[in-house]
């Protein structure tokens, strides 16, 4: 019944698409806890220039930074020139875009969390025995739910949606780097709004039912801790 | 048994120098105004203050010196702080028992069953922390900090953020405490009356810097301190509950063989009372006045005669059998009395002060 509504070439970009989300929010949410935490806690006059270039994804057109990119991963790059593999045009090479595209989604809430847990808390618990990763588990992070669970949301909503990144760098590539928003475009381009509509359809939904789960666990949340 | 600490830190303008020691055993005051460095001393010992300098010698092990520092999650102490702390995602049990699981079976000597029936705690075992009010949220505070069997406790004005009637609910049990938990207490405080129900020894702080430390009953006395010199200016007494004359409505305390009245108390014969007595409150006669309506009138010692407080006022340090009684007389008094030190005296003593549950 789905092969009717869509093609096999297709659900190859669907299933591409949220292997990269996933993927992404994973990496994002391992680099991202002690980037943030390390952007609470700091003192250090460097965190400004930090902070910018992590909101910097925000403003700046997707293009520029699949731009730059590619300069970096692309054939004739310095990675590659310092022997590493090409990563442009692969799978790894959306992953490094799309972390890069959705870190502030990822980084800002978190902050935000874990700059709202007081030193007084953290004292606390270090007077009750228990060390820096026991204080970060056992109380950090339980106080922090909200923010991980808005960073796992937006980190995934946002890759889903990418698209001026993944074309910079990841070409399209059916079954390797064509993720659904360039399948759209194709779609658009040559005049089959059928499939653009299933596919344009799916991201909606989909993009709806996880923003509204996320304010709907929020609000309890809020009603809980209030 | 004792603790003992060397502490330099530099904040801003602010300049901790201290250089002291204090029992183990018992409850110490640490004294002085706001700003005065009481809190930071107690961060020091908790570790809590990483610019510190020095060294920090409990019972003999080292927790800090020039070449290690225990972090504050190895020193085993107990931190009660001010605001009471407690974790916001997890219940009153939770919270007691986030410090006990994390000591080793064999070294727990404080368990919850006798912590939740000495802070009275059993009712609220479930509630969550924003539901307890002031007094019930220090209770757990303390309760959860004793559940860590630590060796030393600190209490940063355990009682300051209460109203009147929370403090009158708490400090019973503060009392108990002392009674039934041989754990060394340092308090900070500035309210004198909480410390002289609650302490057996004092650290005077000012301006960052040790001004004195040593029982308690000494440096209330001490006629070169602010203590003996402010209006409120107390001594403290302890005697022993002899026998209630229940025609008169009177009770009995002996001390050091004489008789001290009081108004009817509910206290056994044979137990230790602490009494206060306010400076302004003990005249002097040389010799044993009769025809007065005074029932405590007490033979004394002068042990000296300090200069004067304020114009025209004179502070005398009395011996009382052994214990130190301060009065506060005119200087004409003292002259035409002819006090000196060594002289046998009479103290009249107007009002007595029982110290709550000693």
């Amino acid at each position: 019944m789905l092969e009717t509504w869509i093609s096999p070439q297709d659900s190859r970009a669907l299933w591409l698409t949220f292997k990269l989300a996933a993927i992404t929010t994973l990496v994002l949410l391992l680099l991202g806890t002690p980037l943030a935490w390390w952007l609470a806690r700091t003192r250090a006059r460097i965190k400004l220039v930090i902070e910018t270039l992590v909101a910097l994804p925000l403003v700046l057109p997707p293009t520029v930074i699949g731009f730059y990119l590619l300069l970096l991963l692309g054939a004739q790059g310095p990675i590659q020139a310092l022997g590493g593999p090409a990563f442009a045009f692969t799978f790894t090479g959306l992953v490094i875009g799309s972390v890069f595209y959705s870190l502030p989604f990822v980084v800002q809430p978190l902050q935000n969390a874990f700059a709202s847990i007081g030193d007084a808390t953290l004292e606390a618990a270090a007077s009750l025995r228990a060390g820096p990763w026991d204080r970060f588990f056992t109380v950090v992070a339980p106080l922090s739910l909200r923010g991980f669970l808005t960073a796992t949301t937006l980190g995934f909503a946002h890759t889903l949606g990418e698209f001026g990144v993944v074309l910079m760098i990841g070409g399209n590539i059916p079954g390797e780097t064509q993720v659904v928003s360039i399948a759209i475009y194709d779609h658009v381009e040559a005049v089959d709004y059928a499939s653009a509509h299933v596919l344009s359809a799916l991201l909606l939904g989909l993009s709806f039912l996880l923003l509204i789960s996320l304010y709907a666990l929020d609000g309890r949340f809020r009603m809980r801790l209030s | 048994m004792a603790i003992e600490l060397q502490f330099e830190l530099e904040r801003g303008e602010f300049r901790l120098r201290l250089d002291t020691q204090f029992p183990a055993t018992g409850v110490t005051a640490l004294f002085g105004r706001s700003g005065s460095g009481k809190t930071s001393l107690l961060r020091c010992i908790a570790g809590l203050e990483p610019g510190v300098r020095g060294r920090l010698r409990v019972n003999g092990d080292t927790w800090q010196d020039d070449t290690h520092c225990l972090p504050a999650h190895r020193r085993p102490l107990g931190y009660v702080f001010q605001e009471g702390r407690l974790f916001p995602h997890l219940s009153v049990r939770g919270n007691l028992e986030y410090g006990y699981r994390r000591i080793p079976p064999g070294q727990r000597r404080v368990h919850p069953e006798e912590v939740v029936e000495l802070l009275g705690l059993g009712t609220l075992l479930r509630r969550r922390s924003d539901e307890l009010s002031g007094g019930q949220r220090q209770r757990v505070a303390i309760a959860r900090a004793l559940l860590t069997s630590p060796r030393l406790l600190l209490m940063d004005e355990p009682l300051a953020a209460l109203d009147a009637a929370s403090k009158a609910e708490i400090l019973p049990y503060l009392e108990r405490l002392h009674g039934e938990l041989s754990i060394p207490v340092l308090f900070v405080s500035h309210v004198m009356d909480e410390i002289t129900r609650l302490a057996d020894h004092m650290l005077l702080l000012e301006h960052g810097q040790l001004l004195a430390a040593g029982p308690l009953q000494e440096l209330l006395t001490r006629g070169d301190l602010p203590l003996a010199r402010a209006d409120e200016a107390v001594s403290l007494v302890e005697a022993v509950v002899e026998r209630h004359d229940d025609a008169d409505h009177l009770s009995i305390l002996g001390l050091n063989g004489m008789q001290l009245h009081l108004p009817r108390q509910q206290l056994a014969p044979g137990k230790r009372v602490r009494l206060g007595i306010h400076a302004r409150d003990v005249s002097i006669a040389l010799t044993p006045p009769v025809g007065i309506s005074m029932l405590n009138c007490l033979a004394a010692t002068v042990r000296e005669v300090h200069a004067e407080t304020r114009p025209g006022e004179v502070l005398v340090t009395l011996d009382l059998g052994g214990q130190a009684l301060l009065a506060r007389l005119t200087r004409r008094s003292v002259r035409s009395l002819g006090l000196r030190a060594g002289m046998p005296v009479h103290a009249l003593i107007k009002s007595v002060a029982l110290i709550e549950g000693r």
